[in-house]
């Protein structure tokens, strides 16, 4: 089992994204991340799905997703060259001992805090997985209330030649 | 000129040449009712349930190949047409299923008799609509019958609200369809079928293992043409019936679970096998690691994500099965040397053939072979589901496709009568018999108001065993004769006869072998519906039988 990453481009009609998850979970298909909003085509949606499966069982999803009547085209990401981007918003436990620490940390790294709780800070960051999870395991010997994350977006790296 | 939809969709319906439809009114399609009332064509068919209707339109399709319609109103009307399109999902059938809806404002708030019948037929249809603007009516149908009809066949759904029948405007319909999105393969990759001719002139020990894609392509007539060329014996599987006749000496009847031994046994000894229109079903391969251990696998169909979904396919190739063969037969330069192949087959056949008791006590293997013989191998045979079903597979020969309707995929309980109605509409020349057993013919009896007022005359061979036949089998078998609740008491309730009669149809009872012909030929000839109940042996097995998670050499009833 590993991650993979798909990116389906749909129409942008009534019952698209209902269509996909119903698939996913009728056929036992796990999905992880799924982020999904239009593109520079109003008639056309994007879906960015991170899925949770072995090569066969991918296969099997490619398939079935290009058989939907409304799905335009699917692209496996996970070959290809790509960018990923996920914003995370993160609830930090801040005491009076702890607050400066945890606002040199934040510093360190390119962390904004967007928000400022009596014993909570919140703290927004963008950037690929690794950025996202190096600031989770920075952040998390103080204590993390809350996590609430997007879900990973993708674009494919420009052609360089 | 403004219209309103319920016109829209009636001319809609006409430019598509639908001819029937099957359905059920209620207060969401009042207004689609009302232009019906007006007119002759498309003719309406009204059943007692919308599970009939449904099933109806399923067996005109299958019968006829062209796209079955139903109608039912919102709520209870559309979930009850529910099973109907599943079963048609399951077997790949062309069908267009109406549903009315509450107002578009209405929609989402409990209304009386609404039901979120696009979410619940999500996973069931091949893609479903709902219509939000009457403007968008014409090109949805235009829409719904293409996707119907092509590529892999299957049911579309249109909900329509109620206000949308009634709201107007100009009808334009479309002369082109174009889902950008939806772009089905016909013709295979030269390339392949290239590699699929040169593995089939090396190869010493081929099957041609033929499904239900062979008869939706029409592929019948290439699939004989190259069995026979190239000398290659034939096992079809439950839905491909038909599609190679069983009375040819190449033909190995069907395969898997109640197929034959020497169909079973052929698979497992073969070198290649030549899938054409078939999935590789767990009914047909038993034991998935031990399927055909010594074959290369060639896979024609028309959907790509049955292709090395359950086995590991060598050759694919996608396209619709009549273009492929039609191109493997041109590419074809030589016949692989298969004598000694079809002899060790003969042996098998001779060895192990399709056996039952014969007694003087009265079987249902007996009676489906009267049954072909009254009707000459020429008649339209539908069935129920489980022992009913099986023994109409194994014990009457069929010749020509689309003679065999029986619910494959799901195994629907009353489908076999609504689906003889169906075929009896779209073939009123033909003689269509219904095989039911005793607990499959309840399900939908009231259909015989639908037969009898229709005068449409189907016949029904109740293979009456006053238990769930196929149930009670597998609990002598692997339970210990423990009939749990599958005792149905047939055999004293209901009085099948009495029950035509109530409905106006002729009723027979036949409880001795030598009352059997003369039962059917009378039948036969009877102009109106009848229905049969022929009381047989209680506690008959289909036989042979692969269990379940064994291979299928490995059959209770075979050679090993």
């Amino acid at each position: 089992m590993q991650k993979f990453i798909l990116s389906v481009l749909v129409e942008n009609k009534f019952g698209v994204l209902a269509r996909i998850v119903g698939l996913f979970s009728a056929r036992g298909f796990n999905i992880d991340s799924l982020a999904v909003a239009e593109t520079e085509d109003p008639c056309v949606s994007r879906m960015t799905m991170v899925v949770d499966a072995d090569e066969k069982t991918l296969e099997q999803i490619k398939k079935q997703l290009n058989k939907l009547i409304d799905v335009i085209k699917v692209i496996d990401l996970t070959e290809k060259e790509y960018l990923d981007r996920e914003l995370v918003l993160i609830r930090v436990k801040i005491d009076s001992k702890t607050r400066d620490r945890v606002i040199q940390v934040i510093e360190t790294l390119s962390a904004k805090v967007v928000d400022v709780g009596r014993d909570s800070l919140a703290v927004e960051e963008v950037g690929d997985s690794k950025k996202i999870n190096a600031t989770l395991e920075l952040l998390r010997p103080f204590g993390i209330m809350e996590i609430v994350r997007t879900g990973k977006i993708v674009i494919q790296a420009g052609k360089k030649e | 000129m403004k219209i309103t939809g319920a016109e829209i969709l009636l001319e809609s319906l006409k430019r598509e040449k639908v001819k029937v439809i099957f359905g059920y009114p209620g207060g969401s399609v009042l207004p689609f009712f009302d232009k019906l009332y007006d007119v002759k064509e498309p003719r309406f068919i009204l059943t007692r349930h919308e599970q009939g209707a449904a099933h109806a339109a399923d067996g005109y399709a299958r019968a006829t190949g062209e796209v079955g319609v139903c109608l039912a109103t919102s709520g209870p009307g559309a979930t009850n047409l529910v099973t109907g399109i599943a079963t048609a999902y399951m077997d790949s059938v062309p069908m267009v299923a109406l549903t009315g809806q509450v107002k578009t404002h209405l929609i989402g708030n409990d209304a009386f008799q609404e039901a979120d019948v696009t979410g619940i037929t999500r996973p069931i249809t091949k893609h479903n609509f709902l219509v939000k603007d009457v403007r968008e009516l014409a090109q949805t149908v235009k829409e719904a019958f293409h996707i119907a009809r092509t590529g892999r066949p299957g049911p579309v759904l249109i909900d329509l609200p109620v206000d949308i029948q009634i709201a107007s405007c100009e009808f334009h319909y479309p002369t082109k369809v174009d889902i950008r999105s939806y772009r089905p393969t016909f013709e295979g990759h030269k390339g392949q079928v290239k590699r699929i001719a040169r593995a089939i002139e090396k190869a010493k020990r081929p099957v041609l293992y033929a499904g239900g894609g062979v008869v939706i392509s029409g592929a019948a007539p290439e699939l004989t043409e190259l069995a026979k060329k190239m000398h290659i014996p034939v096992t079809v599987t439950l839905m491909g019936m038909g599609a190679f006749p069983d009375t040819h000496e190449l033909s190995l009847g069907m395969l898997g679970m109640h197929g034959t031994v020497y169909a079973n046994h052929a698979v497992q000894e073969s070198d290649l096998i030549i899938a054409v229109g078939a999935r590789f079903d767990d009914r047909v391969t038993g034991k998935l690691d031990e399927f055909a251990p010594h074959a290369k696998i060639i896979h024609i169909d028309v959907d790509p994500s049955s292709v090395s979904k359950n086995v590991d396919v060598d050759i694919p190739c996608i396209g619709e099965a009549k273009q492929v063969l039609k191109e493997l037969l041109k590419m074809l330069r030589k016949e692989p040397d298969t004598s000694a192949w079809l002899k060790k087959i003969k042996f098998w056949k001779e060895k192990a053939p399709l056996k039952y008791k014969i007694d003087d006590k009265l079987r249902p293997q007996y009676v489906m072979e009267e049954i072909y013989a009254a009707t000459g191998g020429d008649a339209i045979i539908t069935t129920e589901v489980g022992q009913n079903q099986m023994w109409a597979a194994q014990y009457y020969q069929y010749t020509k496709p689309r003679t065999f309707l029986t619910s494959g995929g799901l195994g629907t309980m009353g489908y076999g009568f609504p689906a003889a109605i169906g075929a009896k509409v779209g073939k009123p020349d033909k003689t269509v018999f219904d095989i039911a057993g005793d607990g499959s013919i309840q399900m939908n009896i009231q259909e015989l108001a639908t037969a009898v007022l229709g005068k449409i005359h189907v016949k029904i061979a109740i293979l009456n065993n006053c238990y769930l036949g196929m149930v009670r089998q597998w609990q002598e078998l692997f339970y210990k004769k423990r009939y749990s609740h599958t005792h149905l008491n047939t055999c004293n309730c209901p009085d099948f006869v009495k029950v035509a009669e109530g409905y106006g149809a002729v009723g027979m009872r036949v409880t001795k072998k030598k009352d059997v012909r003369k039962a059917i030929e009378k039948a036969i000839k009877t102009p109106n519906t009848v229905l049969i109940d022929f009381v047989v042996e209680e506690e008959e097995n289909v036989m042979p039988m692969v269990p379940a998670g064994k291979a299928i050499d490995r059959m209770i009833g075979g050679m090993a």
